[in-house]
């Protein structure tokens, strides 16, 4: 059986997995539909949330993003991490106690104001609209490359994926095809993980072998890697270089906007108690770090690996003729995701950092005339682990299947976060509010249409700012989201003003200064100062603004706060009600 | 643990272990891994051949905070019992 068989086998096996969980999970109700009625079990939803969580570009990019910067880019595994203590802590407990279906629904019943929801349903449409296009079009490339079709009809199969057990289903529905595409996600990435981990280290743990001994050398794995970057003019992997302030900015953005991202928040729903909702976040991140503590011992390991077999004799010796490179190189260039140039005409690839002033005089020396692997592409080292370890095709029709289901989950998540805030907060609490059970739920059924329609236009019409939607999504969750939320929970004299004005304050700041440095609406060329840290005020990048938007939002809703009326006086009933695990069961109806 | 059951001393109380769970949280992120890791350098403790700081960003980090959480859900479930505010 050839490799693209196998590739529709494994993932046309998963996909009539998922259309069966899909048939078996039909929401009869719109509790079932918004929070698949409360009775998720809490280490279920811990799985369903890691794989909400966990997106295409988690799987495939994250091991490269790491890799290729080294201990700097640690801020995107802190980052995405801590910000489950803080859900745990601060929001998922008394959210659940609140007994909602949406954060909206929270932010208006809370803050007793159509206008606060209103803001409220704005922030979570423009977060979850900007982050669910990447996941189109990550399950649109996903497809193109394992099986081998356009990405439209790639785009277009995984939208009809999606269709069925998101509009069938709804919460009930996506929550157990989370839970499947988890299992199938994490199996995928560990397999390849292992294999390599032995082959380098001889230790089956990835994680563990990250930081043992490099067999062929007998060095530590890191301390080697460290070596062989810098005697090719490469930055040392486990140093430092650049400013400790916007690590820690940008680290500490990304945990705020983590904590505040709707999709997220609303697993918490779907559990029957509010003690279910702390354990259930413990449990999420346990699943989400088998991932995460994978990812940079994959990622160190494959660039170590590929420096090794370019530079089998060490790296003061000749580089391997082009002509005996190994199979899966020739494979993957046939991808363009790798590409080679001999630009001295020697039949062997240099690689090394040509952007180097001090390595350069070595470099000619050599008689080299620039880097030769001139296109390496960071997801190859996910990707092409199984060929590079040399295992059996199943293993890499699994990674294609774990790909799609890492893109899948966390785009049926923000569908439902985006479907359920224009179906219940615009339809049910401000336009119709008479409609009934059933009507509502045909409502939520046509907005989730609507959503996956917009979602795959989106996906197959990318606006040119795809790439930085990243940072515009936690950035602004960070800044609006968040400190709403908090404050409705830990502030009891919190009211209408002071939330609405943080949140406005929070939006407008975070995005004004994203779109300075990075063009209005990301059009290249409308910047209005050049985006780099000497002109950043006070050296703070605008991928790590999302931290002062929320500070800006706290304090301006303080502000406001002192200068107007206090909340009445059953909404302080209400936060004090919150506040206390008691009677939760009780709230799911209303 | 005080005699008084009120809602306002469960509520100082729940406060009172976040900020001590939160104080830990940004010990071992942003203290460990990125300000206090040239001090961390200098103890004569590596791991893998690398310092304590490289460590604590790429796993060490993580794993307090798994720890943080079920610490916390524990020591909740326990102090919702003892001022009768558990979900019966």
């Amino acid at each position: 059986m050839d490799q693209f068989t196998l590739n529709l086998l494994v993932v046309g096996g998963s996909f009539a997995l998922y259309i069966g969980i899909a048939i078996w999970a039909r929401a009869g109700t719109t509790s079932d539909f918004y929070a698949a009625s409360r009775g998720v079990n809490p280490i279920v939803n811990g799985a369903a949330t890691a794989a909400d969580w966990m997106s295409a570009a988690s799987f495939i990019s994250m091991a490269g993003l790491i890799a290729f910067v080294g201990y700097g880019n640690s801020s995107f595994l802190m980052g995405w991490t801590g910000g489950y203590v803080l859900l745990a802590l601060l929001l998922a407990p008394y959210l659940r106690k609140f007994g909602r279906f949406t954060v909206p629904e929270f932010i208006g019943d809370r803050f007793y104001s159509q206008t606060a929801r209103i803001v409220a349903v704005v922030c979570l449409l423009v977060c979850s609209i900007t982050y669910v296009i990447g996941q189109m079009t990550g399950a649109g490339v996903a497809f193109s490359r394992f099986l081998e079709v356009q990405n439209t009809t790639g785009l277009l199969i995984a939208a009809a994926v999606v269709f069925i057990y998101a509009v069938l289903g709804g919460m009930k529905g996506i929550t157990y095809t989370q839970l499947a595409q988890y299992c199938v996600l994490i199996t995928a990435y560990t397999i390849p993980a292992v294999f390599i981990s032995m082959q380098l280290t001889n230790n089956p743990i990835p994680p563990l072998g990250l930081f043992s001994t490099h067999a062929e050398s007998g060095m530590p794995l890191l301390a080697k890697l460290d070596e062989v970057l810098m005697e090719l003019g490469f930055r040392d992997y486990t140093g430092h270089h650049g400013s400790l302030l916007n690590m820690a900015l940008f680290t500490l953005s990304l945990m705020i906007g983590t904590a505040g991202l709707p999709h997220v928040i609303i697993r918490f729903f779907t559990v029957p108690r509010v003690a279910d909702a702390r354990k259930s976040a413990g449990w999420a991140l346990v699943f989400i770090a088998l991932l995460y503590l994978t990812a940079p011992a994959v990622g160190a390991m494959a660039r170590l690996n590929i420096i090794t077999t370019i530079y089998p004799d060490g790296t003061s010796a000749e580089p391997i003729r082009y002509d005996e490179r190994p199979d899966w190189m020739h494979s993957w260039e046939q991808t363009g995701l790798l590409a080679f140039e001999d630009k001295n005409n020697d039949g062997r690839i240099q690689y090394y950092n040509d952007d180097s002033e001090e390595f350069a005089s070595i470099a000619a020396e050599r008689g080299w005339e620039g880097n030769e692997m001139v296109t390496f592409n960071r997801d190859i080292l996910v990707l092409a682990n199984p060929e590079i370890a040399q295992l059996p095709p199943w293993v890499l029709a699994l990674i294609a299947a774990g790909g799609l289901a890492a893109a899948l989950s966390t785009a049926a998540g923000l569908l439902l976060a985006i479907s359920s805030a224009v179906s219940h907060d615009l339809l049910k609490s401000v336009l119709l509010p008479k409609i009934t059970d059933k009507q509502e739920l045909m409502a939520a059924r046509i907005s989730m249409a609507f959503a996956i329609a917009l979602a795959t236009w989106l996906g197959l019409n990318p606006p040119g700012f795809a790439a930085q939607v990243v940072a515009l999504a936690f950035g602004l969750a960070a800044a609006t989201l968040f400190p709403a939320l908090m404050l409705g929970i830990f502030s009891k004299k919190m009211n209408t003003q002071g939330a609405v004005a943080g949140m406005l304050v929070g939006l407008i700041t975070t995005l004004l200064y994203i779109f300075t440095y990075l063009g209005w609406f990301f059009v290249p060329g409308t910047n209005m100062l050049p985006n780099t840290p000497d002109n950043w005020l006070f050296g703070i990048s605008p991928l790590s603004f999302g931290a002062i938007g929320a500070a800006l939002n706290f304090t301006a809703a303080y502000i406001v706060m002192k200068m107007t009326a206090e909340p009445p006086e059953h909404i302080q009933e209400l936060v004090e009600s919150i506040r206390v695990p008691r009677g939760a069961s009780g709230a799911v109806d209303h | 643990m005080s005699e008084d059951k009120s809602a306002a001393a469960y509520w100082s109380a729940n406060i009172r272990i976040i900020t001590i769970c939160l104080i830990i949280w940004a010990i071992v992120s942003y203290g460990f891994a990125i300000f206090l890791r040239p001090l961390l350098a200098m103890l004569p403790l590596t791991i893998g051949g690398v310092d304590l700081g490289f460590w604590f960003a790429q796993q060490g980090s993580i794993l307090t905070f798994i720890v943080l959480i079920f610490y916390y859900t524990w020591y909740m479930n326990r102090i919702d019992r003892e001022f009768g505010v558990d979900e019966q």
